[in-house]
């Protein structure tokens, strides 16, 4: 009988509105959070609560630390990529100079602040996302609260920052060596002159193309630090469930750093 | 609910006073309208077995869970309705060791301990640590502090855990099944502990915990709950005499008859061909 009703059109409609009821309730978890970590880095030091610099410097030290390798690695390879399938139709325009435009351009108004962010999610997303998990399982959070420390303000502020810092860096970090990977592709495979590649890759780029990319990335970083940590705080049961957070995580921010690329993108084209 | 009229007579407001505390999660009734007063300077002990509400009603007198209904006050102060400022003042003068221990897994047993006073002191870092090396000789933890929690053994845990929950000298200490998980000698050093920590300092305590020994080895009063009510408060010596069959059963760790268990089975399964039909 059970199963009947579970597999009815009723059934269906049901579970389809609680996992809406889910995401919303998820959603508005994830704006209190944010309202919540605001409030307490604005007014916090006004209200007696520190702001924890040495922690937050910790966090950012640490964000930037996990991912600039992996960052450094994929900007190179993605900038060698984009030269390489930039080229394959330029030169059926003789336009092969432009490469180095294009590159730079791609770079850094599009692929560094994804990119980044998505690596981002993966390393340090997942990371805070397990650590919080593993404390609220291990009633850390719990003893933190009895002890009279909002775990907002110790816990999620400095995570929060740290990640509002570290992605700009990163990407602007990416923007560098993509351009670099793309100069690799366009001196040795494409016989472009690494002057001319780099001067025509600073007369492209405005100052509107570097800040709407660490714009992106500052959003994205907000993102990841808000997703992870609704995430790891709101953890239940054991290990299982630290393994789900940590998942929930990547994939949730994934997808709204994408949906969010797409806000802010139409948003810097309909301002020019 | 039978009561000990000798015991907890009150010598003015109770430290902790709860009333008609009801909580459920979803349709299961966990605690039913408790009430509890615990006098100052004394060990009430929440005797109960699993799913009683005992741990739940614990989290309730700490803040960590919000009862749908009733109050609980501490000194006087209603937790559920204070600002902010007032609970975190409040929060200061009350301790708590949780039952898995709870050390920050990240930082070494000293940076445990020196948490609360780092976070609510102005005293300079040797002073701290001065502080810090007293509260854990005062739980036998000489010569621990640069050691990480997962270095220490169950025992040493719990005991890191009291040295933590005692750093700003509190009022009341809330202990989550300080024994529960331990091997006997182990337990009966931390029941020695309590005692010991309510002897030096004059401490109110709640103790939460399912281990017959313990609960009257560290008790001023008892209180047994079961399916979220107290069936009986009172001395260890009176509790101990009480005729009620729940508390006898409990007491006398008799084991739920075998019949029951069959008959409940029998009643479930005729419950599923019913719906099923």
């Amino acid at each position: 009988m059970a199963g009947q009703s579970s597999s009815s059109p009723v059934g269906a409609v049901g579970r389809s509105g609680a996992a809406v009821l889910e995401r919303l309730a998820e959603t508005g978890q994830l704006w209190h959070l944010a309202v919540a970590a605001a409030r307490q880095t604005l007014l916090g030091p006004f209200r007696g609560t520190p702001f924890r610099l040495r922690e937050t410097c910790r966090q950012i030290v640490r964000s930037g630390n996990q991912s600039l390798p992996l960052v450094a690695l994929i900007a190179a390879l993605i900038g060698s990529i984009l030269a390489l399938q930039s080229a394959y139709q330029l030169r059926l325009f003789g336009a092969t100079h432009l490469v180095a435009d294009l590159v730079a351009i791609s770079v850094t108004r599009e692929l560094a602040p994804l990119m980044t962010s998505i690596l981002v999610a993966g390393r340090v997303g997942s990371a805070v996302a397990a650590e919080l998990g593993t404390m609220k399982v291990n009633e850390e959070i719990d003893a933190l609260t009895v002890i009279g420390v909002d775990p907002i303000s110790y816990l999620v502020v400095p995570r929060l920052l740290a990640l509002l810092v570290a992605v700009p860096c990163l990407t602007l970090f990416a923007d560098a060596i993509g351009i670099l990977g793309g100069l690799f592709v366009g001196v040795s495979v494409l016989g472009l002159g690494a002057g001319s590649y780099v001067a025509d890759s600073i007369a492209t780029l405005v100052m509107e193309d570097l800040w709407g990319g660490v714009l992106k990335a500052f959003v994205f970083g907000g993102i990841i630090g808000l997703v992870a940590c609704q995430q790891g705080l709101g953890t239940r049961g054991g290990a299982q469930a630290v393994g789900r957070s940590t998942t929930t995580t990547v994939v949730r921010s994934i997808v709204l750093i994408i949906g969010a690329d797409l806000f802010v993108t139409a948003l810097l084209y309909l301002r020019q | 609910m039978a009561s000990d009229p000798a015991a907890g007579a009150s010598n003015g407001s109770p430290a902790i006073r709860v009333r008609g505390v009801r909580k459920s999660y979803g349709g299961n009734v966990v605690l039913a309208g408790v009430d509890l007063d615990v006098e100052r300077g004394e060990t009430m002990v929440i005797l109960g077995g699993s799913g009683s509400g005992k741990s739940t009603l614990l989290r309730c007198m700490v803040g960590l869970e919000r009862p749908d209904e009733g109050t609980v006050h501490i000194d006087g102060v209603d937790i559920f309705a204070a600002g902010s400022r007032k609970l975190g003042e409040l929060r200061q003068r009350l301790g708590m060791a949780f039952q898995s221990s709870a050390l920050f897994g990240s930082m070494t047993v000293g940076e445990n301990v020196d948490l609360p006073l780092e976070e609510f002191t102005d005293l300079p870092p040797s002073t701290r640590q001065i502080i810090v090396d007293i509260k854990l000789a005062l739980v036998g933890l000489e010569g621990t502090v640069d050691r990480l929690p997962s270095q220490l053994s169950g025992g040493m845990k719990k005991r890191a855990s009291f040295a933590r929950a005692m750093a700003l000298d509190p009022d009341i200490l809330f202990c989550d099944e300080p024994s529960a998980g331990l091997d006997p000698v182990t337990a009966a050093g931390l029941d020695r502990l309590l005692i010991q920590l309510k002897a030096v300092f004059g401490i109110t305590m709640v103790v939460v915990t399912h281990e017959l020994e313990s609960a009257f080895a560290v008790a001023d009063r008892i209180a047994l709950i079961h399916g979220g009510r107290f069936l009986v408060t009172g001395a260890p010596d009176w509790v101990r005499a009480c005729t009620d069959p729940l508390v006898r059963r409990f007491l006398d760790r008799e084991p739920e008859a075998i019949e029951d268990s069959h008959q409940r089975f029998q009643q479930f399964m005729l419950g599923s061909e019913e719906a099923d039909g």
